[in-house]
C-alpha cells in the first residue's frame, strides 16, 4: 500500500482536543516550571521578580518539606499490603465458586464510592471517644484489662505462688500495669505511629510508638483499594493465563501453592509491574483529600502530604511561585521513580 | 436458634455437592469487612443523635426524618448540589468523549508526520501530578474571569489525555480492512469516523463516559479551589461544608453521605459489566 499523509484531515480531527490539551495541560506544565523560579504571590504586594533557585533552596532547607515527604512515603507503606490483598482476593475470586459476582461487587463497592462522603464516614468511625471502632475495641479490651489486673494482684499477693516469678521479674509488673490501663488508640487525633517517628522533627522517639492518624489513614486506604481496580486487573490477568500451564503443573504434581508460585505469579508479572508503577504515581501525589476532609493535615502536621502542602501554599497562602516549586519537585520524584521502575521492572517481565 | 428444614436441606446440599470451599470463609469475612462501614452509616443515618454513640448498632427509634431534615436544611441546599454535580459531570463527559474520539481517530487511523511524537507527549502528560497543572489553570481562570462559574468547572476538565489514549487503543483493535473498503467506495474520513469507527468504538466510549462521569461527580480539588458561591457548590464541596459546620450531628452527616453515595451504588449495579471490562481495557498498554 502506498504511503500517504493525511495531515490536513488529521489536523481537523485533532484540533479540538489538542487546543484544550495545550491550554490546560501542556501550557500549564511549562508555565508552572517558569513560575517556580519566581516569587509570584497572588495577594501580597511584593514586587514580582525572578528569584532563580531561591524557592528550591528554601524548600530543601525547610524541615516541613522533609517531614511532609516522610508522611507521603509513610502513607505509601499501605501500598504493598493493598496490592497483596488485591492479588489474594483475585485468586480467591478466580475459582469456580458460587456467588463470585456478588463477592466481586461487594469488594469493589468501597473504591467505587470513594470520595468525600466515605472520608467523612471514616472520620466518624475513627472518632476516639464514641466511634464504633473504639467502642468495639473497648469491649475487647475490657477482659484484657481485668485479666492483667487479676494477674498482677495475684503475683503481688503471693510472691511464692504460681505467679511469683512475675513479681520477681523487673519488667513484668510495669508491663501488666500498662496492660491494665490499656486504652484504644486515639486514631486521627494522635501523632503516634508504628515506626515511632517524631511528629515535628526528623527522628525517632519511643514514646511515639502506637497507632495514630497516619496508620488510621493507611488502614482506610487499604480497605478502599484492596477490592478496587487492581483486583479487577489481577482477575483479568488470571483469566488470561493458559489453562495448559496449570494442567502441565498438575501433571508434575504441583499443589495449590506450587501452582501459584510457579504459574500464576510469574504469569502475572506484567500486571503486577503495571499496578506497582500506577500505585507509586498515585501514592506520591496522594493524601490531599484525606488531609483536607479528615484531619486538616494534623495532628502536628503528621498527615500533611506533599500534595496537601502544595494546596496550602498555593490556594490558602497564594504563594504561587513557591507552590509551583514544590509541585515540580514532586513531579520530578514521580518521574524519576517511574523511570527507575521502568528500567528495573521491565527486565523481569519477559516470559 | 432453630433451623427450618429448608435451611437444613440447603446446608446438606451445599456440603454434599462439594459447594463448600474454604475460600468461601475468606470471601465472607472480606465481604463483611467491606460491608460493615456501609451498614453502620445506613443505621446511623436513621438514629437519633444521642444513639449514634451507643454500641448497639440498631436504632431504638427509626428516625427517617433525618433525611427530610438534610434535604430541607436552611444552610445547605442538597438538591442544588446534586444538580450542579450532575450538570457539570454530564457536560464534561459529553465534551471529553467528543474531543477524545476525534483525537483518537487521528492517532489510530490517520498517518501524519510527527504523529507518534505527539502521542508520546500525550502519554507523558498522564504522569504529571494534577497539582502541577492545577496552579497555572487556577491563575488562568482568574485572568479569564471564570472563577466561580460553571464554565470554569467544565472547560479545563473536558480535554483528557487519558481519554484520547483509551480510545486510540480501542480504535486500533478495529480491523483496518473496514475503512479500506469504505474508502474504496469513496467515503470521506468524516463518514468513516462517524458511520464505522465511532459505532464500533461504542464499548470504549461507554467505558470512557463512565470513568469521566464518575471522576467528575466526585471531583474535589478543582471545585474546592474554584467555587466560592454557595449555589455553585458541587456535592463533594457541599458535603465538606456541611461536615465542617454540622460535624457534631453525625446522624445528619451520615444521612447526607448515604444520599451522596446511593446514586453511585445504583449506577454501579446497572453498569457493572462495562466497568469491569473498562478497567481491564484501560490497562492494555499498546
Amino acid at each position: 500500500m502506498k504511503q500517504r499523509s493525511d495531515l490536513r484531515v488529521a489536523l481537523f480531527f485533532l484540533i479540538p482536543n489538542f487546543v484544550g490539551f495545550s491550554v490546560f495541560m501542556l501550557g500549564p506544565v511549562m508555565f508552572s516550571l517558569g513560575a517556580s523560579f519566581t516569587n509570584w504571590n497572588l495577594v501580597k504586594s511584593v514586587p514580582f521578580r525572578f528569584v532563580g533557585l531561591e524557592n528550591f533552596g528554601t524548600l530543601f532547607q525547610s524541615q516541613d518539606f522533609w517531614l511532609y515527604s516522610i508522611n507521603t512515603l509513610y502513607f505509601m507503606l499501605g501500598m504493598p499490603v493493598a496490592i497483596a490483598g488485591s492479588l489474594f482476593l483475585a485468586v480467591l475470586l478466580s475459582q469456580r465458586l458460587r456467588g463470585v459476582v456478588l463477592y466481586r461487587t461487594l469488594f469493589y463497592l468501597p473504591s467505587f464510592t470513594a470520595g468525600v462522603a466515605l472520608l467523612i464516614l471514616w472520620k466518624a468511625l475513627y472518632n476516639p471517644s464514641f466511634g464504633p471502632i473504639n467502642e468495639l475495641l473497648n469491649v475487647l479490651l475490657e477482659p484484657v484489662r481485668a485479666f492483667a489486673d487479676a494477674v498482677s494482684a495475684a503475683a503481688l499477693l503471693r510472691e511464692r505462688g504460681p505467679f511469683g516469678w512475675i513479681a520477681a521479674s523487673g519488667d513484668a509488673l510495669p508491663f501488666l500495669a500498662g496492660l491494665a490501663e490499656a486504652q484504644p488508640p486515639e486514631w486521627l487525633a494522635s501523632t503516634r505511629n508504628l515506626f515511632a517517628l517524631r511528629p515535628n522533627a526528623v527522628g525517632v522517639d519511643a514514646a511515639q510508638w502506637g497507632l495514630g492518624a497516619r496508620d488510621a489513614i493507611i488502614f482506610m486506604g487499604v480497605w478502599t483499594a484492596v477490592g478496587g481496580g487492581n483486583m479487577l486487573l489481577y482477575l483479568a490477568g488470571i483469566s488470561n493465563i493458559a489453562p495448559e500451564l496449570y494442567e502441565a503443573a498438575e501433571i508434575d504434581g504441583a499443589g495449590r501453592w506450587a501452582k501459584f508460585r510457579h504459574v500464576t505469579w510469574p504469569q502475572l508479572a506484567p500486571t503486577t509491574f503495571f499496578i506497582v508503577i500506577m500505585s507509586f504515581i498515585a501514592g506520591l501525589q496522594g493524601g490531599f483529600e484525606q488531609a483536607r476532609v479528615m484531619t486538616l493535615g494534623g495532628p502536628a502536621g503528621t498527615t500533611t502530604t506533599l500534595a496537601y502542602y502544595i494546596y496550602i501554599k498555593a490556594f490558602e497562602e497564594f504563594q504561587i511561585g513557591y507552590a509551583s516549586a514544590v509541585a515540580w519537585v514532586l513531579f520530578s520524584i514521580v518521574f524519576a521513580i517511574t523511570l527507575v521502575n521502568w528500567r528495573f521492572g521491565s527486565r523481569y517481565v519477559n516470559y | 436458634m432453630s433451623t427450618t428444614s429448608a435451611q437444613r436441606t440447603f446446608a446438606a446440599w451445599w456440603f454434599r455437592a462439594g459447594r463448600f470451599h474454604v475460600s468461601h470463609a475468606f470471601l465472607v469475612v472480606f465481604s463483611l469487612t467491606m460491608l460493615l462501614p456501609f451498614l453502620w452509616m445506613l443505621l446511623a443515618s436513621v438514629k437519633p443523635q444521642n444513639e449514634v454513640e451507643l454500641l448497639n448498632p440498631f436504632p431504638t427509634v427509626w428516625q427517617w426524618e433525618n433525611y427530610l431534615e438534610v434535604l430541607t436544611h436552611k444552610d445547605i441546599s442538597f438538591g442544588r448540589y446534586y444538580f450542579n454535580s450532575l450538570f457539570v459531570a454530564a457536560w464534561v463527559t459529553f465534551l471529553a468523549c467528543f474531543t477524545s474520539s476525534l483525537a483518537g481517530y487521528a492517532f489510530a487511523r490517520l498517518r501524519w508526520p510527527g504523529r507518534d511524537h505527539v502521542f508520546k507527549l500525550y502519554l507523558a502528560t498522564m504522569m504529571v501530578p494534577g497539582v502541577v497543572t492545577m496552579i497555572p489553570n487556577y491563575t488562568l481562570m482568574v485572568k479569564l474571569h471564570l472563577l466561580d462559574s460553571y464554565l470554569g468547572l467544565v472547560i479545563p476538565a473536558s480535554f483528557t489525555a487519558f481519554g484520547t489514549f483509551l480510545l486510540r487503543q480501542f480504535m486500533l483493535t478495529i480491523p483496518p480492512s473496514l475503512d479500506e473498503a469504505a474508502r474504496i467506495d469513496g467515503a470521506s474520513h468524516w463518514r468513516i469516523f462517524w458511520d464505522i469507527i465511532l459505532p464500533l468504538s461504542r464499548p470504549g466510549l461507554i467505558v470512557l463516559a463512565i470513568f469521566t462521569f464518575m471522576g467528575n461527580y466526585g471531583s474535589f480539588f478543582w471545585p474546592l479551589v474554584l467555587i466560592k458561591s454557595e449555589h455553585l457548590r458541587t456535592l463533594p464541596i457541599g458535603m465538606l461544608f456541611f461536615d465542617t459546620i454540622y460535624g457534631k450531628q453525625t446522624n445528619l452527616i451520615m444521612a447526607a453521605s448515604v444520599m451522596n453515595i446511593f446514586p453511585l451504588i445504583l449506577l454501579f449495579i446497572v453498569l457493572q459489566k462495562y466497568l469491569v471490562r473498562g478497567i481491564q481495557l484501560g490497562a492494555v498498554k499498546g
